[in-house]
Parts: structure tokens; C-alpha cells; sequence
């Protein structure tokens, strides 16, 4: 009778496949992460029930700060070969008589981050070496009827782009007057179809009630 | 990688390789990796905010002869968005002699429930037919759905206008707060105006400030 053998075998399990597996899966997540840029101030955007999730590509944001400051943003378009951020930033210099060369072109191009400078002071703020620079710049773009750039940007904004979608990303404590502002300047500019950033609110109530 | 060396085939010969050598042990960096993939995937599903859709009317320029369109005054809810979270209502036209305003909050028996008393009827037939569809007696695809919806909104002629005016300290919350209410409730009509100096002279005594003197006529 042939003994009964105890496996002598190690109770080791072979990690090797599930190490394959994780390895594939972990590249594809950070490959297909996008990391956004920082922002140039901190907006707490309010809460709402709406699900809707933002668009990738064609949106221009306006973005209003706490301290009623005024950002704003715009995307290369869908594919990354439109460069719509440097002809954008080109047909804004052109308006101002500001030269853009094409190393500055390119560095706004690549920065992808909402910028709050008047064009006066975006080479300035192109040139910054480092974020301290930078935000000492960032004064607000400004919207006064007398030098109403934030319209210019709007209005070239959909010129290049005439696909873009308005963005509103306000934080929630600003003044209603300041984006008032704003919205009665993108409706001069017939822009009437906004898109207001928020959070999803944690609780949703929707209760029907009795007669 | 680890299982180069296989331990059956030195079993006969003298020359064994040293067993277990060849186990890296991979626990560790298993762990690591569940976490960075959990990390990862985290972020790509919640970074993305979230956005609300408003519309609003076109602007009638000076120099244009249009009129602006007319609406019913009894159908006609006006909302006053006021200081410290504060929201003002009152029905039909604002008369400085008789108008009172209705002070409440933005809470659920809030405001909300002044909508939905008056929205009702729209309010059930949009919950009627959502509940149809969930329970399957209607079959409808999730993107016409929301078409569907816009088509009930579009052809009830019952519920409230409503018309969103904003005072002068009130926060932009406040505004993305009532724009939410109204998706909550679904009213059908509804529009952000410019606040008049009688309706703001209306929040100032809600509020004990001297009234403001009305703004010269544009």
C-alpha cells in the first residue's frame, strides 16, 4: 500500500499574475489621469443636486474669486493640435499691440491654468519663475466699462473657438453684484446659456407631499 | 519572475537549488500597488465637478422695439434673494402700498414648499411619469427621458413664472441655491431679472434700512 503523501509543497500562492494584472491596471489609471493644474485662487464652489458632469473640451470658465477677483480660463480645444490657448492669447496681444513670442506662446499653451492678469502684465506673468511671482500678478482681469478685458477674452475666446461653452465657476460666499456683472457682460456679448460649476450635494431631498 | 527555478525538477538530482530563494516575497508590493490603483480610480470617477445648466432670456437692446414678452400677473412669483441667506417672496406685481413681503429660508419647508404648493400640478405629472418608467409601464430610453420631461414642462400652462431678482448683498450661493430649487421642484418658467428700486426699497424696511431714492427712469 503506497503511503498517503502530505504535499511537501509550500502553501505559496503565485502572485505573478495578479502582479501582471495590477501592474497593467495601475499604468492605464495613471496614464489616463489628468492632473489639473493648480488654481491660481481657492474657489469653494457652491452645492447643487444637478449631475450633470462638466465637459472635457470647448468651455471658457470665469472664474470669481472671494476677494471679487476675476479669472479667467479656456482650453486648447479637443485635440491638443488645435492650440486654441496660444491663438487666443495671440489675438489678445494683437488687440493690446502686445508682441507674443513664440516661447511665451507656447508656456501659455502648456500652462492650462486660469490666469487673473491683464494683458498688460501677462508677460510679467508668463515670465514669473515661480508661483510667489505669479500670484502677486494676478490682480484680477478687469471689467470695467473703460478697459473691459474679460469681454475681449470672452469675444476672441469665440472667434478661435466657436464651440466653447460658458463656465461660471463662482465661490460660494461672493457678492451676487460682481457676478451680475459678469452675467450682464456675457449677455451683451449674446452669450445666454451658462453653466454654473458646483458640487454635488451630499443630501438630496425631493419629498412629494400630500395634498 | 519568481518561478524561474521550479522546485520539482531538482528533486532527483544532488544538486539541489536552495528552496524558497528564489520567492521574492510580493506581498508588499501587491499591497502598494492595490492602493495606488484604488487611489487612482478614485480620482478619475469624482474629480470632476459638476455642472448646472441656466438659460436665460435674451437681453432686449435699447435701440430694439421689442417688447417684453408679457405674462400673466397672477401667475406671476416673484423671488427676492436677500442678505444672510434670507429669501423675500410675493405674488403678482410689486405695488409699494399693498405688496407685503414673505420672509423665508432656503430650508426644505422653505421656500421649496412655497414652489411646490403652487407647482404641484406639474410637479406630479413630471413624479407620475419618472415613476411609470421606473416601474416599467413606460419604456423609454434614459435620454429621452429628459426630453420627455422638457416636453411636459414646455406644454403645462398652471404652475408658476417665477422671477428671480437678487439684492445687492445677497451671496452668489444664494443664486445657484434658487436656481437648484427650481430643477427640485420643476418649475417650468422661470427667469433672473433685475431687481426695481421699489422691490428694493421693499427688502431695505424688511430689513430697517432707510428706503433708497427710486433710481432716475432709463
Amino acid at each position: 500500500m503506497p503511503k498517503i503523501k502530505l504535499a511537501t509543497k509550500s502553501p505559496r500562492i503565485d502572485m505573478t499574475p495578479m502582479v501582471d494584472l495590477f501592474t497593467l491596471l495601475l499604468t492605464f489609471f495613471i496614464l489616463t489621469a489628468t492632473f489639473r493644474p493648480q488654481e491660481a485662487a481657492p474657489v469653494d464652489t457652491p452645492f447643487s443636486v444637478s449631475e450633470k458632469p462638466m465637459m472635457d473640451a470647448n468651455v471658457m470658465t470665469v472664474v470669481i474669486s472671494k476677494d471679487n477677483r476675476i479669472f479667467f480660463n479656456f482650453d486648447n480645444g479637443p485635440d491638443t493640435i488645435l492650440k486654441f490657448r496660444p491663438k487666443i492669447l495671440a489675438e489678445m496681444g494683437k488687440r493690446y499691440n502686445i508682441e507674443f513670442t513664440p516661447d511665451e506662446l507656447r508656456k501659455f499653451e502648456k500652462s492650462g491654468a486660469s490666469f487673473g492678469v491683464s494683458i498688460q502684465d501677462m508677460k510679467a506673468y508668463l515670465a514669473a519663475k515661480n508661483s510667489d511671482e505669479r500670484i502677486a500678478l494676478e490682480k484680477g482681469i478687469p471689467i470695467d466699462s473703460a478697459d473691459n478685458q474679460l469681454a475681449l477674452w470672452i469675444l476672441f475666446a469665440r472667434q478661435v473657438n466657436p464651440a466653447v461653452q460658458t463656465m461660471i465657476k463662482g465661490d460660494a460666499d461672493t457678492d451676487f453684484p460682481i457676478v451680475k456683472e459678469v452675467l450682464d457682460m456675457l449677455q451683451d456679448k449674446n452669450v445666454n446659456r451658462f453653466n454654473l460649476i458646483t458640487n454635488l450635494e451630499a443630501v438630496e431631498v425631493t419629498e412629494v407631499t400630500p395634498e | 519572475m519568481a518561478e524561474i527555478i521550479q522546485e520539482e525538477k531538482g528533486k532527483g538530482g544532488k544538486k539541489k537549488p536552495k528552496k524558497g530563494d528564489a520567492h521574492v516575497d510580493m506581498t508588499p508590493m501587491v499591497d502598494l500597488m492595490s492602493l495606488l490603483i484604488t487611489f487612482f480610480m478614485l480620482t478619475a470617477a469624482f474629480s470632476k465637478p459638476k455642472v448646472m445648466e441656466i438659460v436665460l432670456p435674451e437681453k432686449i437692446r435699447k435701440d430694439e422695439k421689442v417688447e417684453p414678452p408679457k405674462i400673466a400677473e397672477s401667475r406671476t412669483l416673484n423671488i427676492i434673494l436677500g442678505p444672510e441667506d434670507k429669501v423675500y417672496w410675493y405674488p403678482g406685481k410689486a405695488d409699494p402700498a399693498v405688496t407685503v413681503l414673505q420672509e423665508t429660508d432656503f430650508s426644505a419647508t422653505g421656500i421649496r414648499q412655497v414652489l411646490l404648493d403652487r407647482n404641484r400640478a406639474l410637479f406630479r405629472k413630471i413624479d407620475d411619469f419618472e415613476q411609470q418608467v421606473i416601474r416599467g409601464e413606460i419604456d423609454i430610453k434614459q435620454d429621452s427621458l429628459a426630453n420627455a420631461i422638457k416636453q411636459l414642462k414646455k406644454d403645462d400652462d398652471t404652475g408658476p413664472i417665477v422671477l428671480i431678482k437678487a439684492y445687492k448683498t445677497s451671496k452668489y450661493k444664494n443664486f445657484v441655491d434658487i436656481i437648484d430649487e427650481m430643477s427640485i421642484v420643476g418649475i417650468a418658467r422661470y427667469t433672473f431679472t433685475d431687481i426695481t428700486w421699489i422691490e428694493e426699497n421693499l427688502v431695505n424696511a424688511a430689513l430697517g434700512i432707510a428706503p433708497v431714492t427710486p433710481a432716475p427712469a432709463k
